[in-house]
């Protein structure tokens, strides 16, 4: 008889959230929902509200009219519509994992200097807009000072241009099952190391940094300047006693990229045979895809998980092709809570970057330019085989096959 | 005084960059003091165990969460994920911890109305903390528990006309860049395209019929702000036909350094005066322009629209007017088969209601991925798999050299049998009459 985990997952913790629940108990507030009757005056695939109903009136009366914009510092932009009028933007960071407290202030800077309107950038920037020159300064004086109890800024001016803006992250430990190091606290001591980047625009073109818990990579890390990704180095854990009751074995071994997985019939301790499933080791990739089918092959592990550095990719168009980023250090170890040679790592990249590329060049195009062989030298990394391609075909494309190179 | 201790994420609060744990213990603290008297639907300490079971993942550097277990509101099969903690004891605040993806309006712009009537529904019925946005482009609202499920949802749909976003093997929540709100470079309506299709393809969104996850990306130029050409199964990238238009006396003022170069965007360094021959002219990838006695030439007929020129000079060249957009299909990340970055299916489609070329294929690229798309197979997994050539053919296109980036190197070509006359079926017989053996 097989069941699913969260059957019985449910019940158990329900239990335990009763018993010590204490004085959080509270008397339940119905929205209007009736559990008897799920289907009555049930709303459903209404989808989101139109977008132009959260339209400042002065993007409402120049939608499509935009003729240029200009950066008028780091942080602030113009867009100048051909009807004449203007709107200015403030960008300001935030750390994605966001408080109802913390947003509230949002929304009271909003209605203070911006008439009740506010958006978010794809790079989960908060963007503050105003119809006049005039209203800038007081908006990014306001914003800049507010601060944390810790001595953080809440909502710190800057991400425009030339320069290092927010880094889209994922989950990590506060909300996931397959991470391998932590989201929001590597992305937090990273921006933190290069906090003086998203004020300033010295970059040699824009820096576009990601960080992805897991190789599943719900963040687009795979074609980033820089990219910071969380890996697992260990083959998955098998709960024996518990595979074939949590899992479906044939999915479990379909889910495997690298055919590592076969069904197997295993003895445990007390002698009794069950069915389960055999990783041949030396073909596992980590991937945790297993994990995702089945519950029963954990991969987490406090040594083997870590980083992997990668850089050089980007997914603009202009002057070259989108392009992947490269692995260029296989193996950090999680060394948290601030993660030091990681961000030193970083720095150098950004460092060497920013002293030797030319104007235009991003990450990827600089390292090309130059040569990998030179870019390993400029931000003082070594290369080790990890990182030389053994995945499939596109291995042998990233070989050297021509007699340039360079000492 | 805090539930938990926690001195290695109180490491994370200082630092100029904004802090995720300041922002949780100020959630922990508002919801401590309950100001406004709520009647909290979930425990009122969750985010005191949020605290502690994250310091533990700092400690053990494991997480401490659970594979998500099936749940969800009635009559959908995505918008909410399973979540559980796999220490309920130490922490039964987040015993339960399921997320709610809320499909956020087209380029993410909100009066703070509706974002206040949220944060209210959030703040009583789950833990007060979010995502804005999650990676795909919801509004992600983090943690709460099952009984709760439907009653948030109840009070989206009835009171915020707002409906779930997407998860699992479905259509996931489609997103764009602001397009034309804000942005002079946007060839099409990325937000209205982006809404016309969400509300179009509720269906598939809400209720899991494919073989895995699939993404719908608006990109209003080749800049592609939001990624779509990285990170969507289905990239809708803005482009156009006919001349870029050049204010000639724009570009005079740009060559004199009399308007900041790549809209200010380099001005945090010294590089020198502008040159518009070595910026533009010489960095122009197919060596299209020319900039002679003071007039810059374009031919159209070289150029692939990188956007690298109107970058650098935006108030002096324009996109063209004959405005369209160029499908690519199948980009993803590693899992399960590599990372991929979107393949050219159609150069260009005029962007016009009622949308027939676009729904025509979109129609055929789920039909043929449903039909032959295993379990958690990307369709640009099955474009490897099977060959473009049948990418192109299911969706009745004709091939062209825009679809390759070169032509084949070797020459194992698949024929079709009705493609060689006579086809594969040959007697033995008849041949021996001609060969011995």
């Amino acid at each position: 008889m097989k069941f699913r985990v969260d059957g019985s997952v449910i019940s158990l913790n329900l239990e335990n959230t009763i018993k010590d629940r204490g004085e959080n108990t509270m008397a339940f507030i119905s929205s209007g929902y009736n559990p008897d009757k799920p289907m009555v005056n049930r709303i459903t695939d209404i989808g989101p509200k139109k977008y132009d109903q959260f339209y400042p009136p002065v993007i409402a009366a120049n939608k499509g009219k935009w003729l240029y914009h200009e950066i008028l510092e780091p942080g602030v932009l113009v867009h100048v519509s051909e009807t004449g009028e203007e709107v200015y933007t403030v960008r300001a960071g935030t750390c994605r994992l966001m408080s109802v407290t913390l947003l509230r202030e949002a929304c009271g800077i909003a209605d203070k200097h911006c008439g009740g309107y506010l958006r978010f950038t794809t790079r989960n920037n908060l963007e503050f807009m105003v119809d006049s020159k005039d209203k800038v300064e007081p908006l990014k004086k306001d914003l800049m000072s507010r601060k944390h109890k810790g001595g953080s800024y809440k909502f710190p001016v800057g991400g425009t241009g030339a320069g290092i803006t927010n880094i889209v992250h994922t989950q990590g430990w506060v909300h996931c099952h397959t991470p391998a190091t932590d989201a929001s606290g590597t992305v937090k001591a990273t921006m933190d190391v290069l906090f003086d980047d998203f004020q300033n625009m010295r970059m040699p073109a824009k820096v576009r940094v990601s960080m992805a818990c897991c190789l599943n990579m719900c963040g687009a890390v795979h074609c980033s300047d820089i990219a910071i990704l969380g890996y697992h180095r260990k083959p998955p854990l098998l709960d024996h006693e518990y595979l074939d009751k949590m899992c479906e074995i044939p999915l479990a071994v379909a889910a495997c990229p690298t055919a590592a997985i076969k069904p197997a019939k295993v003895e445990l301790a007390d002698g009794t045979k069950v069915n389960s499933v055999a990783v041949n080791d030396a073909r596992c990739m980590y991937c945790g895809n297993c994990y995702t089918m089945c519950p029963s092959m954990p991969l987490a592990d406090t040594e083997g998980d870590g980083i992997v550095i990668m850089a050089g990719g980007k997914i603009s168009n202009r002057r070259s092709a989108p392009k992947f980023s490269k692995c260029v250090v296989a193996f950090i170890p999680n060394e948290q809570p601030r993660w030091p040679t990681m961000t030193a790592t970083i720095k150098r990249m950004v460092e060497a970057y920013a002293s030797d590329a030319r104007k235009y060049e991003r990450v990827g195009e600089w390292a090309e330019r130059i040569g990998w062989e030179r870019f390993f030298e400029k931000c003082e990394i070594e290369f080790t085989h990890h990182l030389i391609d053994d995945f499939r075909d596109s291995a042998y494309y990233t070989w050297r096959h021509t007699t340039n190179f360079k000492f | 005084m805090a539930k938990h201790k926690t001195p290695l994420i109180d490491q994370l609060e200082s630092g100029p960059w904004p802090s995720f744990i300041s922002d949780i213990k100020l959630e922990a603290e508002s919801r401590a003091k309950n100001e406004k008297g709520l009647d909290y639907q979930i425990p009122r300490d969750v985010c005191e165990d949020l605290l502690g079971v994250l310091e533990l993942s700092y400690k053990d550097g494991r997480t401490h969460w659970k594979h998500g277990g099936i749940v969800g509101v009635f009559g959908y099969g995505g918008g909410v994920i399973g979540r559980y903690c796999d220490q309920p004891q130490m922490f039964p605040g987040v015993a339960h911890f399921h997320t709610m993806r809320v499909n956020q309006p087209s380029g993410k712009y909100y009066t703070t109305k509706f974002l206040n009537d949220l944060l209210n529904i959030w703040e009583l019925r789950g833990s007060g903390m979010t995502n804005m946005h999650g990676s795909t482009g919801d509004i992600v609202l983090i943690g709460t528990t099952t009984p709760q499920l439907e009653e948030i949802f109840w009070e989206l749909t009835h009171n915020m006309d707002t409906d779930l976003g997407g998860s699992g093997g479905n259509l996931r929540t489609p997103s764009c860049c602001l397009g034309q709100s804000r942005c002079e470079y946007a060839c099409y309506d990325t937000q209205e395209l982006c809404h016309y299709m969400t509300l179009h393809y509720q269906d598939e969104l809400h209720r899991p019929a494919f073989p895995y996850k699939f993404k719908f990306k608006f990109d209003g130029c080749p800049n592609c702000c939001v990624a779509s050409i990285a990170r969507s199964d289905l990239a809708f990238i803005g482009t156009w036909r006919d001349d870029i238009r050049i204010d000639q006396g724009a570009v005079k003022a740009y060559a004199g350094g009399e308007i900041p170069s790549n809209a200010g965007a380099h001005a945090g360094r010294d590089w020198g005066p502008f040159d518009i021959q070595k910026e533009v002219i010489n960095l122009c990838p197919t060596g299209c322009m020319r900039y002679e006695g003071g007039k810059l030439e374009i031919n159209t007929k070289d150029c692939t629209r990188c956007m690298h020129c109107i970058n650098v000079m935006p108030r002096a060249l324009r996109v063209g007017l004959d405005k369209g957009l160029s499908i690519l299909c199948g980009a993803k990340a590693p899992i399960l088969d590599g990372a991929q970055i979107a393949t050219l299916l159609v150069p260009f489609v005029k962007v016009e209601e009622p949308y027939d070329e676009l729904h025509d294929i979109i129609g055929k690229v789920w039909d043929y991925w449903m039909e032959e798309g295993k379990n958690r197979e990307r369709v640009g997994e099955l474009i490897k798999r099977n060959g473009m050539q049948e990418m192109l053919k299911r969706c009745d296109l004709e091939p062209i050299p825009q679809h390759v980036q070169e032509p084949r190197a070797n020459p194992y070509i698949f024929w079709r049998e009705d493609e060689v006359p006579g086809g594969w079926k040959r007697d033995i017989v008849e041949f021996r009459k001609h060969h011995q053996r």
